[in-house]
């Protein structure tokens, strides 16, 4: 193994380069075009021997890797922000049509207003796509989440998102354990399609279905979904055993934190993981008892999973980077609802924070703890509902008169 | 046709073996449906060792309700914009598959990659898409099922309607002669590409159409081949008269038909004593409300004075 330090893009293209797509769809958009650029660079020195496409939008990006896994390529592409957007209405029937391909995420927030800086409002409108979305800490998890969505995909016969936190990750340089060609091909061996374009055996793909058969079209990725939580299991524990990196201790599907004797937990996505344990080190100084919780995972949602390891706590932080305009945070609504039907749930409070890459201090998730830390003792049942979602970062002096009078 | 002839014609037809057919009978088109003739000529042609690419559109709809296909041959639909893009990624793949020697594709070096289209998807939403394609110089036959709207969605207007005709959104009415922009010239467009052979025909000449799709897969590269197919229920004419209104518009100069070879015209099919426009009108209800009065005349006029203009241009009186 090389340990070299690396900035993010150029380790995923590493990484994919390493997995030895068959096809790879390139279209430019900050800060995931370091990816692209760096796969370009790889094949231009000759070390990745695929297709790979220079195309024209990410709308036919996701329409060429899908057309590639039709035919029984290994396929990527990467994307970000409005251009997952143009890629949503291809990538809605590649969980319909059981199609592999594996799609890295350098999040980012969508207009308006533009904003290329990094929150996770891009890959929270796509949830309901029937894509598995994989979340990374650090450099090191999104090039080993790289290697694990071709496994998972290619288990399930379902599209997978590995999310990376755009310029947090992207754009930092981190020593980073390159994996190399051998470890490689033994967790991922060449893929062998189930169902391909093979004129030799016709196959009609992605055929209109009426009512009678729509349902059950549809019902088969949702189950898929819901059990992958096993495959993803399988996959990271395969992973441990020729990589010798660990990820979580709720199967791959869920990350903790100094959790075990915690009173509050902070619960988040992606890269803010790291403050948020670096704050949980600076709070438990104070004697406030808290650790954090960090889904690899959000869809397959790891409800189970959260179920288990919230279990002990009073009350949950959910540092929130996406907003449902009109409901709420997604992910604290997901998890509530994963929680309801407990009989003793711990209190969820929503913090909407980080928005567009707004920058969160230690301090800022030290303040959340501390707050949540007072709630605790209160039930969830006492707590006003519209106290429940806070924004910590709001400028209200900047905010127009009809919304703040 | 006596009851007699037609229940020994039927007898025949029962006969037939389908098994082997790339578009099968028994698709769900409409009587008379030009698309499905120009789906039969296209796999005919192109012959089994062939990957369809079919945008949403009337054809699909009508030739793959689950768990019914129509087609013999491999086939993927995915949605409205993007048959060029997933063509583009089928092609790249098996491209791929060949650079790395892979033995079970070996057989498969000369795949037939056709998109089969209609007009809106071509002409309107998946542009890009095509241009795209075009642009990277994939090896994929495009094939344009030109009818001149949306029928898929019930008769509305597209890049591709002729003036004067009267569509949903281009109703005619006291204020309106139905569609008021002139058809987008997609031939030109795709040579504009450097698309090394365009070619447009008519379904009324299935043999022509077919040397022209043979004459697109020999391209090592995209070809563009548009051929007209007219629609009874869009266009408003009776079943039988299919092929007739398909001849009618080559014979009336209004659909010109001709080859273009890196972006010049080296072949036209000439029409002796071309027909005047009104015989090719007044046949179809979609352009009836141009015979009712002086603005219709002026319509049909000024059709008729762009038609000859055209015909100029390409030298088609013969």
């Amino acid at each position: 193994m090389t340990r070299e330090i690396i900035k993010g893009t150029d380790a995923v293209a590493k990484a994919v380069v390493g997995a030895d797509p068959d096809v790879v769809s390139a279209y430019p958009i900050t800060p995931q075009t370091g990816i692209v650029e760096g796969i370009a660079d790889l094949a231009a020195d000759g070390h990745y021997n695929g297709e790979f496409l220079r195309i024209d939008s990410e709308f036919n990006a996701a329409s060429s890797v899908i057309g590639a896994s039709a035919a029984g390529a290994r396929t990527f592409t990467a994307t970000s922000s409005n251009g997952l957007k143009l890629m949503s209405e291809p990538l809605f029937t590649a969980a319909g049509m059981r199609l592999p391909l594996v799609l890295a995420v350098a999040n980012r927030s969508i207009s308006a207003p533009l904003s290329i800086w990094n929150d996770h409002t891009d890959t929270m409108a796509e949830r309901d796509s029937g894509l598995i979305q994989l979340y990374a800490e650090d450099v090191q998890e999104a090039v080993d989440n790289t290697l694990i969505a071709f496994r998972v995909a290619e288990e399930l016969k379902l599209p997978v998102m590995s999310n990376l936190d755009g310029f947090v990750l992207t754009h930092v340089q981190e020593p980073v354990d390159v994996p190399e060609p051998e470890p490689v091909e033994e967790f991922l061996p060449p893929y062998e399609p189930e169902q391909t374009l093979d004129p030799s055996e016709p196959k009609t793909m992605g055929a209109y279905a009426r009512p009678e058969h729509w349902t059950e079209a549809k019902y088969v990725p949702h189950e898929v979904l819901l059990r992958a939580g096993d495959a993803i299991e399988r996959a990271t524990a395969e992973f441990e055993e020729v990589f010798g990196r660990s990820y979580g201790d709720a199967g791959g599907l869920v990350d903790t934190y100094r959790l075990d004797d915690a009173d509050v937990a902070l619960l988040t996505l992606g890269s803010l993981a790291g403050t948020a344990k670096d704050a949980v080190d600076r709070a438990r100084e104070d004697g406030i008892r808290v650790g954090v919780v960090r889904p690899r995972v959000f869809r397959p949602f790891p409800g189970e999973a959260l179920r288990e390891v919230l279990g002990g706590v009073e009350a949950v932080g959910v540092l929130e980077k996406a907003i449902s305009p009109g409901s709420g945070g997604p992910l604290s609504m997901e998890l509530k609802s994963e929680l309801y039907n407990l009989p003793d749930r711990p209190l969820v409070r929503d913090f909407v924070i980080g928005l567009a890459g707004r920058d969160i201090t230690v301090e800022d998730v030290v303040g959340i703890a501390d707050e949540l830390y007072v709630d605790a003792d209160v039930s969830p049942h006492e707590f006003a509902p519209d106290e429940e979602e806070v924004w910590p970062q709001l400028r209200e002096e900047i905010l127009p008169e009809e919304v703040s009078h | 046709m006596s009851t007699e002839q037609l229940d020994e014609k039927l007898d025949d037809v029962s006969e037939f073996d389908y098994d082997d057919a790339g578009f099968a009978p028994g698709h769900r088109a409409c009587s008379g449906c030009g698309p499905a003739l120009v789906a039969r000529h296209v796999v005919e042609e192109a012959g089994e060792n062939t990957i369809v690419v079919n945008p949403t559109g009337c054809m699909e709809v009508v030739s793959s309700p689950f768990p019914e296909s129509a087609w013999g041959v491999s086939w993927i639909h995915n949605v409205f914009a993007n048959a060029p893009g997933v063509a583009s990624g089928i092609e790249a793949a098996y491209r791929s598959f060949s650079r790395q020697g892979r033995e079970e594709f070996e057989d498969h070096e000369d795949v037939n990659f056709i998109v089969f289209a209609g007009d809106g998807a071509t002409f309107d939403i998946g542009m890009r898409s095509l241009s795209g394609m075009f642009e990277r110089g994939h090896d994929v036959l495009y094939v344009c099922y030109d009818n001149e709207a949306y029928m898929n969605t019930g008769v509305q207007r597209s890049g591709s309607t002729p003036p004067g005709a009267h569509t949903t959104t281009t109703p005619s009415g006291a204020y309106s002669t139905g569609e008021d922009s002139p058809k987008k010239d997609m031939p030109a467009i795709a040579a504009a590409h450097g698309v090394e052979y365009v070619a447009t025909a008519s379904i009324s000449d299935p043999i022509d159409f077919r040397k022209k799709v043979s004459a697109g897969l020999e391209i090592d590269g995209p070809a563009y081949v548009q051929v007209l197919s007219p629609c009874p229920v869009g266009w408003g004419f009776d079943a039988e008269e299919t092929i007739d209104l398909g001849e009618l518009a080559v014979e009336t100069g209004v659909y010109p038909i001709y080859e273009m070879e890196n972006g010049e015209v080296t072949d036209v099919k000439t029409v002796r004593d071309r027909k005047p426009i009104e015989e090719y009108l007044e046949r179809q209800d979609r352009f009836s409300h141009l015979f009712d009065g002086e603005e219709g005349e002026e319509t049909i006029e000024t059709i008729q004075a762009e038609i000859d203009a055209q015909a100029e241009a390409l030298d088609i009186d013969g």
